[in-house]
Order: structure tokens, then C-alpha cells, then sequence
């Protein structure tokens, strides 16, 4: 339905108008910025670089990293979920408060204090020294900064979906002879399934593109504890714009394309979800 | 005047003209462009701009006007109240509106609101919240908000559409009492013939963006324009027969492809134990019921549909029929349609 | 439920319990711990000489000028995006809601980058600059732009969702008894979107304070100059000063907490006045 005519409500112009020139100047011109330097580069030179072996160790690391620490999410993330809506305590509503702190924090302090917090010589590195792992300057570090940033991701998305889950869905399998876990798994995991994807891939492509909170904790060395994000800006520092641009370019794809799976998901989603209703 | 949505035709070429101080019915299905005309005549929509169309109040054209200029009061089916403000604040809310020049002071907008309060029977909800109202109250607040303005034309979208049917039918009665004390030209919209038939002045029956009849109540009801009006008014019996030898026949065997429907109000039907000299259709009782102001014969015709018969009670006493029994029903007034709803004339 | 079950239920409600507590209570409760732990763990004076060193004070400056200008920009133009997106259907609706949405895609070092392929010497816009010695990378101006780039989002986000939801009929009520558009904004639309407002403003401003990666590639680390309270943080940090890292570090998870707790208030409140606001 388009209206060739004049509308009602006032102010269309105005609007569109503010927001399509900061849009433009804000965003799509230093993106345009962006493409454009890729384009001089062409795709030649751009698989050249992102061949480099530095470059395709860093991906690794940060993919791996990424992908766990969404997974482990995944398993935390629900739990605290089920907690926050099924669960009875009387501190529940400061659990619900404080799940959003990692949003709230600055990715410096977070890098910090996580580095504080498991480095070889505090009190929970040294305890983890003992039993022969360190965490801190390696993959396993990086790892658990991505958890850190991304619990929260996976914990609000699945939350309001477990809040609209239908009670009368269990109580009918329970009806018909299911125990508690395998109503869980039949019933509701499925049914909570699209929110958990939502939240895996948010925390998932955040974690990609995380710079601050990774980089004092994940050791930095190349080929080995190297993450993008660092890469890019050191890349930058030697005046390789073209391999940052490259990279930059890589990552930002890799992140898009996150966003354009949950947001298929959600399509899909919806579209079943009105079948049935 | 015209307007489309893209491919689709709300309103096809419409012309209409509504008294001053009536109160005007748009009746028709969903689909016939009854609220798109209602909106246009509010602005808050605009015709097509290649046609001639224009809109005139009282022979001042209102057309280039916008919305909140026009001076029309608009009552919502949703009633749109201000989810914010008290049941005061709203309908205070045109009046504090106006520009500088026109805007009453404190004390005379507080007199308004009052007086409209008490012209719609809630003056102790001044203070509350619409949340806290029912849906009748809710929409009587939307009227008198809608009347603060002192609109030249007041215009409800379905404002009934959204209440339980009792009070319904309480506040359609109460809507035509408002209207005999304060008599504003009004237009509404719905799509219950009987809240029309009942409240209107006036009605306009559209269909699929075309208007199909304007007319009082009793003139749409007694002398339906068109098999479309005929059917969408009262309840009517439509009996499907063909031409044989000119005159039509109903003997219930025929298809529904034959040529000819027969339309006959429940209380325009005789119900006969043998045929008798004009058309008669064979019928089987199927159920009588007299518990009721009228007593009301359900019958199956040939092609086993149900057929309604009304009888008033003194009628039924002196010839009454009992379920299973073959009857033939003679049709009193009745209106003949063909192929393309175009009105026959038959003789009986 | 028998008595077995209950007591079932209620074993397993204090396990779901005991476990989502210590989830949260490790993985986030307790890095802000250890943030006050270093800060205050030479003493309250070691700490207070950190935060009112003349660099520390410089950076704290910076990072409120910047929040200064970008959130009310913002806010601006997230109102109307809003408007123009929630209120009117037209063709590209979708594809600008997307755009909108953009910045939230993009990692903050590539935000940084983009800026300075646009500004930087080398940059498209570089030579243009440099003529009119214009420094924009490498200084304050950089800094902001990379700040509203990243927050940009945020009040959007907040606002088209809900204002979506509200519809358009009460505004057209309120044009139809004559009001203008300015009234009908401020006196209608306004009042409903206060909280959700409010929310977008609050994240966007937690956001703007405590950017770090974007500011980090665009500010050029001038010591008292382009360093954002963040990005001071770490330089102290990479110059093994750790107590004044922490201490600086304090002040932001202090933000952090107000952050939380004005968060908190907001969504309780919103969800007041929906339950008084009732269904549509």
C-alpha cells in the first residue's frame, strides 16, 4: 500500500529527511569510505592478505574462541534464564538487575578486571595454576572474556521466551505420561530453540568483533593468542591500511551475516508461529 | 470521488450528499468503503487526486483542508483516548489546543468539561484513567471529547464495534437520544443493519465501494433498490426457481443454476396446507417455536434449505402446523431477481 | 501435587537456584568486585591522588564533552528515525529500519578503522583536511564521531519497537480536534514514549562514557588530550600502574552500577504504566 498523497500525520519530511543525512554523513559515508578501499585493493589483493598466515591463525583463534564461549553460553545462559522465570528467591530481581552488567561496563574495565581476576598471580589463576591450567594469555583466557560479554546476550533473549511459553503445553505432557526431563526436552527445548539460536548468534558475532575486554587477557602473540580486532589496529600501527582494510572488511562481513541469519530466524519464526495460531 | 489502495478499489466514484442535523447510517459489509469514506470526510485520508473530488461543508469546500482544521469530531471504534491523561485532561484537550487567540480560559474549559461530563451521564470519572473505565464508558468520554470542539460534523468509526452486545444496544439508544438534544450533523459507520435500521435518520447501504441506496429506514427496508440491499437488510428468505412459460416456478427441484431467486421476508409468507392459487413452494415443517413476540416456522424447501417463516400468534391459533407436515408456503410481498440481480416483474 | 512432588519441586528449585546464583555471582558479579578490590587496595588516599591526576581529570572532561554532545544527538536523531519509521508506511521502511540497525553490526575497532580511511591522511577526505589544517583523526573531533557512530542505534532501538506498538490512532485523535503537529508530538506521542526514552538514552549514555575500541583506534593515545577516561584506563594499565588503572577503572564501574540501577528504575516504572495504560 503506498500513498501517493499527502499524509496525515505531519512531519514525515522532517523526519526522514534528519534521518537520512545522519545516516548518510555518519554511517554510510565512512562505510562508503570503507568499500571503496577494498575496491582499490580488489578481491585479489584482499584473499591475499586474509591468506597470510598471521591473518588466517587470528580468524582461527577468534572463530574458535567465539564459538565456544557462545556454546558455553548457551548452557549458562539458559540456566539463569529458567532461573529468572521459573526460579523463587528472594534476591531474584537483583540476579535479574545485575545480568545486564557486562552490557554496562566498559569493555577496558571488564578486560581488566578479568585479567585481575585470572592472571597467573590472583587468587583464582593461582588456583587454576595448580590444577596445571592457565587461562590468563591464552585461548582459554580469550574464551572466557567472550563468556563474560556474551551471557547476557543469550540470558535476555531466551528469557521473555520461556516467560510466553504456554504452561498448559507441559502440563499436557505430563498429562500424557511424560517425566519432568522428558518434557524438557521433548516440549519446551524445542519450542525455546529459535530464542536460543537468537542468542547464540548475537553473543556469537559480538564476541567476533570484540576488542576491548579480550585483548588485556588473551596474550596477544601472534599465531597463537592473536585475536581480529587486535590485529586490525596493529596492522593500522605499521601503516598497513590496505591489510587492515582487508580484514576489516572480513570481519564486517562474517558479523553481517550473523545479523542476517537471526533476523531470517525470526522471519521464519514468526511465519510458523502465525500457521499455528 | 475515487480512491484505490494500490490495485485495490476502496471506493469507486462516489457521490453523496448528507442533511444538516441528521443523523446518517454508512451501512455495508466489510470491504464496502464505508470507513474509507468516513475517514476522507475527516482528512484523515484523501482521495484520489485525479478526479473531481471535493468535500463540502454546508457549500464551503473543505478539501484542501487538513485534518485539524476541519472542525470534525472524530469518535474511534478503538476510542483512542489518551492512555496518559485523565477522563478531564481528554476531553479538555481540544480546547487546549487552540491557538492563542482562540483558546478559552481555565474556569470556562472547566465549565465545558463538566457539562459535556454531565450530558454524557460520568461526571464522577472526571479524575480517572481510561484504563480504569469499561469499554461503554470509554466510548461515551470519546464522544464527548469528540463534542468539546463543537465539531460542524461528528463522525463515529463503528463506534460500537468494539462492546459486548448488551451494551451495545444500550448505548445505540443512548447515541440516538444525544443526538434528538444536540442535534450536530452526524455520519456513523457500521455494519449491523439492525444498530442502522434502528438509530439512523438516514441510510447509505454501500457495497465494494459503491453506494447502493440512500433512503430512510423504513424506504431501505420497504423498498430495497436492489437484491444486494434486500438481502443485507432484515432477514430474507431466497428461493431459487426458473421461468416456465413466463410466470416463475419454485417447485424445489430445481438447481441453483436456475435462473431466477425469489426474495421473501419471514413475516411476508403464508404457510398453507394445500397449494393455492399463485406461487406456491412445497415445504416440510421442520420446527415451531412460540415462545416469542411472533410464532417462528422453520421449514426445509426442496433442496432441503432452510426456509423462516414469522407468524404473529393470532394467525397461527387458527391454522397450526406441526413438524413433519408438508405445507406450501405463499409468498405475500416479494421481489423477483434474475441472473444478473436485475429486478423482474412476475405475475402471480 | 502430592506431597513427593513438592518436595521434589522444591529440592530442585533450590538446585536451579544455587547454580544460576553462583553462574552470575562468578562470571559477573565478580570481575566488579575485584575492579574496587585493586582500586582500593593501596588505601583511599593512593586512590584519590588516581582519580585527580591532572591526565586522569583531562580524560574524565573528554569523556563528559563527548557524552554531552553525542547523547542529545543522538537522541534527536533517534527520535526521528523513529517518527518517520514507526508512523508511516513507504516504500524503503525496512531497508532503513536496516541501516538504522547497522552500527550494531559493526566491530568497534572497524568503526574506529572507517573513520580513519574517511579523515585520516591517507583518507578520502584526507588531503581536502590537511589543506585546511584540519585535524579530525588523532584528535577530539575524531573521538566524537567514532562515539556517535557506535551509540547511534540505541534510542532507535528503544523507540521504533514501541512507538509501533502504540499506533497511530491517538494521534490522529488528537489532529482531529485541532491540534498541530508540535502539540500532538509533545502533548501525545511524548508522554507515552517517556520511559522508553528514557531506556534508550540511559544505554546510549552508558555506551557513549564507556566506548573503548572505536576511541582507541581513532584518538591516537595523546596522553591529556584524546584520551576518553577508558582509553586512560589503559594506558595506566600497559604502564604496569595498576592501582591507578583500577582506581580510574572504579569510576566507570561506579557509572556502570548507576547505569544498572537507573535501568532498573526505568523498566519498573514502564511497566506500571503499562499495566494503568491497559490494552489499546
Amino acid at each position: 500500500m503506498t500513498f501517493k498523497q499527502k499524509r496525515v500525520l505531519p512531519g514525515f519530511g522532517l523526519a526522514l529527511g534528519t534521518t537520512v543525512t545522519a545516516l548518510s554523513l555518519l554511517v554510510l559515508l565512512p562505510l562508503a569510505a570503507l568499500v571503496a578501499r577494498s575496491g582499490e585493493l580488489g578481491l585479489a589483493g584482499m584473499v591475499r592478505v586474509l591468506a597470510q598466515p598471521r591473518v588466517l591463525a587470528a580468524f582461527r583463534v577468534t572463530f574458535l574462541t567465539a564459538l565456544c564461549a557462545a556454546l558455553i553460553n548457551v548452557v549458562l545462559g539458559v540456566t539463569v534464564a529458567w532461573f529468572l522465570v521459573r526460579g523463587r528467591c528472594p534476591f531474584k530481581r537483583l540476579i535479574d538487575a545485575v545480568v545486564d552488567l557486562p552490557f554496562a561496563l566498559p569493555t577496558a574495565v571488564s578486560g581488566i578486571a578479568l585479567t585481575a581476576l585470572l592472571a597467573p598471580d590472583a587468587a583464582i589463576g593461582r588456583a587454576l595454576g595448580r590444577l596445571g591450567l592457565q587461562v590468563a594469555f591464552t585461548p582459554a583466557g580469550i574464551t572466557a572474556a567472550m563468556v563474560f560479554i556474551g551471557l547476557p546476550f543469550v540470558v535476555r533473549s531466551v528469557q521473555p521466551a520461556l516467560a510466553d511459553l504456554n504452561r498448559e503445553l507441559e502440563e499436557a505432557a505430563a498429562s500424557l505420561g511424560a517425566s519432568r526431563w522428558q518434557s524438557l526436552l521433548r516440549v519446551v527445548l524445542p519450542l525455546l530453540a529459535p530464542a536460543i539460536l537468537s542468542g547464540f548468534t548475537l553473543a556469537f558475532a559480538r564476541a567476533l568483533g570484540e576488542y576491548g575486554s579480550v585483548v588485556f587477557i588473551a596474550g596477544n602473540m601472534p599465531m597463537k593468542s592473536e585475536i581480529v580486532s587486535l590485529l586490525i589496529i596493529t596492522k593500522l600501527e605499521q601503516f598497513d591500511y590496505a591489510g587492515a582494510t582487508a580484514i576489516a572488511v572480513a570481519l564486517l562481513a562474517l558479523s553481517l551475516l550473523c545479523i542476517l541469519t537471526i533476523n531470517a530466524l525470526q522471519a521464519t519464526v514468526g511465519r510458523a508461529e502465525r500457521r499455528v495460531s | 470521488m475515487s480512491k484505490t489502495f494500490g490495485a485495490y478499489t476502496a471506493l469507486d466514484d462516489i457521490s453523496l450528499e448528507i442533511p444538516s442535523g441528521e443523523l446518517t447510517a454508512l451501512l455495508g459489509p466489510s470491504g464496502s468503503g464505508k470507513t474509507t469514506l468516513l475517514r476522507i470526510v475527516a482528512g484523515l485520508e484523501t482521495a484520489d487526486p485525479d478526479g473531481s473530488g471535493r468535500i463540502l461543508f454546508d457549500g464551503a469546500p473543505v478539501t484542501e483542508s487538513p485534518v485539524n482544521r476541519r472542525r470534525v469530531g472524530f469518535v474511534f471504534q478503538h476510542y483512542a483516548l489518551f492512555r496518559h491523561m485523565t477522563v478531564f485532561e481528554n476531553i479538555a484537550f481540544g480546547l487546549r489546543v487552540k491557538p492563542r487567540g482562540e483558546r478559552p480560559l481555565r474556569d470556562e474549559i472547566r465549565e465545558r468539561v463538566h457539562a459535556l461530563l454531565k450530558l454524557v451521564q460520568l461526571e464522577q470519572l472526571a479524575q480517572r484513567y481510561p484504563s480504569q473505565l469499561s469499554g461503554g464508558q470509554r466510548q461515551r468520554i470519546a464522544l464527548a471529547r469528540a463534542l468539546a470542539i463543537q465539531p460542524r460534523v461528528l463522525l463515529l468509526d463503528e463506534p460500537f464495534g468494539a462492546l459486548d452486545a448488551q451494551v451495545r444496544t444500550e448505548l445505540r439508544r443512548w447515541l440516538r437520544h444525544l443526538h434528538d438534544t444536540i442535534h450536530v450533523t452526524s455520519i456513523f459507520v457500521t455494519h449491523d443493519q439492525e444498530e442502522a435500521l434502528e438509530v439512523a435518520d438516514r441510510i447509505v447501504v454501500m457495497n465494494k465501494g459503491r453506494i447502493e441506496q440512500t433512503g430512510t429506514p423504513d424506504e431501505v427496508f420497504q423498498n430495497p433498490a436492489s437484491e444486494f440491499v434486500m438481502k443485507f437488510l432484515g432477514d430474507v428468505n431466497v428461493f431459487h426457481g426458473r421461468v416456465h412459460n413466463e410466470r416463475p416456478v419454485f417447485t424445489g427441484d430445481s438447481s441453483e443454476d436456475g435462473s431466477v431467486r425469489l426474495l421473501v421476508r419471514p413475516h411476508d409468507l403464508a404457510v398453507l396446507p394445500q397449494p393455492g392459487p399463485g406461487i406456491s413452494i412445497p415445504a416440510r415443517v421442520y420446527r415451531v417455536m412460540t415462545a416469542g413476540a411472533l410464532v417462528k416456522i422453520e421449514l426445509l424447501d426442496g433442496q432441503n434449505r432452510l426456509v423462516q417463516v414469522q407468524v404473529p400468534h393470532e394467525t397461527y391459533r387458527t391454522a397450526s402446523v406441526h413438524a413433519g407436515q408438508q405445507v406450501y408456503l405463499a409468498p405475500k410481498e416479494s421481489r423477483l431477481y434474475g441472473q444478473s440481480s436485475e429486478r423482474l416483474e412476475y405475475v402471480i | 501435587m502430592n506431597g513427593e512432588e513438592r518436595q521434589a519441586l522444591s529440592w530442585g528449585n533450590l538446585a536451579l537456584s544455587v547454580t544460576a546464583v553462583a553462574i552470575v555471582g562468578t562470571v559477573i558479579v565478580l570481575p566488579l568486585l575485584v575492579v574496587l578490590k585493586e582500586a582500593f587496595a593501596a588505601g583511599f588516599g593512593v586512590w584519590a591522588a588516581s582519580v585527580t591526576d591532572p591526565d586522569a581529570r583531562a580524560a574524565v572532561a573528554l569523556t563528559l564533552g563527548v557524552t554531552v554532545v553525542v547523547v542529545p544527538l543522538n537522541t534527536l536523531f533517534g527520535v526521528a528515525a523513529a517518527w518517520a519509521i514507526a508512523k508511516f508506511r513507504f516504500t524503503g521502511r525496512s531497508l532503513l529500519l536496516s541501516l538504522v540497525d547497522l552500527p550494531f553490526a559493526v566491530s568497534p575497532v572497524v568503526a574506529g578503522l572507517i573513520f580513519i580511511l574517511l579523515f585520516g591522511r591517507h583518507g578520502w577526505l584526507g588531503g581536502w583536511l590537511d589543506a585546511r589544517d584540519v585535524q579530525v583523526v588523532f584528535a577530539v573531533p575524531g573521538v566524537l564521531l567514532a562515539t556517535l557512530f557506535v551509540t547511534f542505534p540505541f534510542v532507535a532501538r528503544e523507540l521504533i519497537p514501541l512507538m509501533t506498538e502504540q499506533g497511530t490512532e491517538e494521534e490522529e485523535a488528537a489532529l482531529s480536534l485541532g491540534a498541530t503537529g508540535w502539540q500532538t508530538f509533545r502533548r501525545v506521542t511524548l508522554p507515552n514514549i517517556k520511559w522508553g526514552l528514557l531506556y534508550g538514552i540511559i544505554l546510549c549514555n552508558a555506551r557513549a562514557m564507556g566506548e573503548f575500541g572505536a576511541v582507541s583506534v581513532v584518538s591516537g593515545h595523546i596522553r591529556g588530550e584524546t584520551n576518553t577516561l577508558p582509553l586512560h584506563v589503559e594506558v595506566l594499565y600497559n604502564e604496569y600502574r595498576f592501582t591507578a588503572a583500577f582506581a580510574c577503572a572504579s569510576l566507570l564501574a561506579g557509572l556502570a552500577m548507576v547505569t544498572l540501577i537507573v535501568k532498573t528504575v526505568v523498566e519498573r516504572q514502564a511497566a506500571r504504566q503499562t499495566a494503568r495504560g491497559g490494552e489499546t
